[in-house]
């Protein structure tokens, strides 16, 4: 499968990356590189095999059933999480206005 | 006296620990050391301070007799994937520069709380997106090593953990972090004559270490040698609650139990790593790591990993999807870069962000990965990937009814230089070919310094081992590098 340029700007789009027409005509050829060389992957015989989920087994643990359990990853740390915000107001993340 | 920055973690912590000399001393002069290697690039931000701050503390338990850790008064070098509180953390991203956590990674932690100080955060490849740290947006790491020719090109020191295997080789830093998502810490080791080993997956948590594929993202230590990788390993791992893929179990004293006698092992040798094409050099390495093992008292077998030449688009396609998911939460809204053009909506600042903010690799794996994850290629492209890596794992898991440390090449190739392969993407991801297998089935896996090519840089060779056996990987180790001698150092010209 290769991809042409309407494919490369959706994708981008998708991606949410913003890209002029030059990057992607760069982008084409390099993608389409990589596309062409993992398309081996169709000669792999893997019927009856599970897509692989969990390299090592392990079960997924459940904390204990309290609030705040863990202070590092509790709540009530508004400043913290806010601190690298590059646009905090009023205590919350800043972001320009989506409903006209 | 010694000379100080000649030393590593062990020589570190017992002579700090005999009174020898005090941590103080040994953080100040691996201070001066890195301060004086600006040319290689290798660090993004230095720390002196904290590398200060920590000795102090371990003399100060020294001399008030209290315990010292396994790490006490060894300063390393941090690479800049590990969240440090108050300690810009940037993933050598433009996206994440000025980026300053509020917390600490429990690697990290584990280390200051083993007696270990900063002395920087290491360059990498962005988002530990390569292999040769080139795609840093702070720049090259340069290798300190040179090509015995007495030319002065400028060498990769591998990626992505570039600037900790410079640091490292170059004794500016006595061990460093590493993270290895399909080889990164392995293939830099080698490529620099120094050792790296990457555990089983969920040995260390990856509890703020900024992602990139995350079921195959593994944080290990890069030094001088086996030991001082163990013993830094010992104080890295443990079970981690904020990680659920965090393994519970106990660290065991890797250190304490290393030996170097493989009587009664098997080691295997995979016959399809034998790729057509392998460089004569790399493969007369192999061989006498073969007849080093056989010599500490292991028998070499022959056996099969059928589904090896498919490991690298497997890994190709996995990671760049897992990628694509990770970075999405880099939008100019919680933390580091917005760009927000004139009049532009949530939608166009999110666009405009990403694209000022990732370097073209980084583009190029989250393109691909959006790719293969999009309604009608999935199946195609990342199931299939997935099930030959379900492949990929049966094979080594038939392998070790045979044999218990598989021994490869850790790199086609030695060091080549800055500016060689980077306009070929492809021709880079072929570095990682013998080090992604190991990466897709989650094992433990390490780079021993095996010797120098004819053109004076040196060569790796490869430990792989079953699940939670880092004691069988890191003994191979020890039985290689006793054998191989390797003293060899790069000249000083920085």
């Amino acid at each position: 499968m290769s991809v042409d340029k309407t494919t490369v700007a959706k994708i981008a789009a998708l991606a949410r990356i913003r890209m002029g027409d030059a990057e992607l005509e760069r982008m084409v050829p390099e993608l389409n590189g990589i596309l062409d060389w993992v398309d081996q992957l169709g000669e792999v015989d893997t019927s009856g095999v599970e897509p692989m989920t969990a390299v090592i087994p392990n079960t997924l643990r459940l904390r204990d059933d309290v609030v705040d359990a863990d202070p590092l990853t509790a709540g009530g740390r508004r400043e913290a999480v806010l601190a690298n915000a590059p646009v905090a107001e009023h205590g919350f993340f800043g972001v320009p206005k989506v409903i006209e | 006296m010694t000379e100080l920055t000649s030393l590593g973690i062990r020589a570190i912590r017992d002579g700090v620990a005999r009174g020898d000399f005090t941590a103080r001393e040994v953080a100040e002069a691996f201070n001066a050391a890195v301060a004086g290697a600006s040319a290689l690039n290798a660090f993004i931000v230095t720390t002196p301070d904290h590398a200060l701050a920590a000795a102090d503390k371990v003399d100060a338990d020294r001399a008030a007799g209290r315990p010292l850790g396994k790490m006490a008064g060894v300063p390393i070098g941090m690479k800049d994937l590990f969240a440090t509180k108050g300690v810009q953390t940037t993933a050598a991203s433009h996206i994440l520069e000025g980026f300053t956590p509020e917390y600490e990674s429990t690697v990290s932690q584990n280390l200051w709380d083993a007696g270990a100080g900063m002395l920087g955060k290491l360059n990498l490849d962005q988002f530990a997106m390569g292999s040769s740290n080139e795609t840093s947006y702070f720049g090259n790491v340069v290798s300190p090593w040179r090509r015995g020719d007495g030319g002065n090109t400028d060498l990769t020191p591998g990626g992505s953990s570039g600037g900790s295997a410079a640091a490292v080789s170059a004794r500016i830093a006595p061990a460093a972090t590493g993270t290895d998502t399909g080889g990164s810490i392995r293939q830099p080791a080698a490529l620099t004559g120094i050792a790296g080993i990457k555990p089983t997956y969920g040995r260390c948590s990856r509890w703020g270490v900024v992602a990139f594929a995350s079921s195959l993202d593994q944080a290990g230590p890069m030094a001088r040698d086996v030991t001082d990788c163990a013993i830094m390993l010992e104080a890295m791992a443990g079970f981690d609650p904020k990680d659920s893929t965090s393994l519970d179990l106990p660290v065991p004293a890797w250190a304490a139990s290393l030996s170097g006698d493989l009587a009664g092992k098997k080691v295997g040798i995979p016959r399809e790593y034998r790729a057509d094409g392998l460089d004569p050099r790399i493969d007369a390495m192999w061989r006498h790591g073969m007849e080093w093992l056989r010599d500490a008292g292991a028998e070499v077998v022959d056996i099969s990993l059928p589904h090896t030449r498919h490991a690298l688009a497997s890994y190709y396609i996995v990671a760049p999807a897992e990628a694509s998911s990770n970075l999405a939460r880099y939008d100019g809204v919680r933390y580091g870069l917005r760009d927000l053009p004139e009049k532009a909506g949530l939608q166009d600042m999110y666009a405009a962000t990403r694209a000022a903010g990732f370097g073209d690799e980084v583009k190029r794996r989250i393109l691909i990965g959006t790719y293969v994850l999009s309604a009608g290629f999935y199946d195609a492209y990342y199931n299939q990937a997935q099930k030959v890596r379900t492949l990929i794992a049966r094979d080594f898991a038939q392998a070790w009814e045979d044999c218990d440390v598989i021994l490869t090449p850790t790199a086609p190739n030695a060091a080549f230089a800055l500016g060689e392969k980077l306009s070929d993407p492809l021709a880079m991801y072929l570095n990682d070919v013998f080090t992604v297998p190991a990466s897709l089935a989650g094992l433990p896996a390490m780079s021993v310094p095996a010797g120098l090519d004819d053109g004076g840089l040196p060569l790796g060779l490869q430990i792989i081992g079953k699940p939670f056996d880092e004691q069988g990987v890191l003994d191979a180790g020890l039985a290689i590098e006793a054998r191989a001698g390797f003293t060899a150092k790069p000249e000083k010209w920085w």
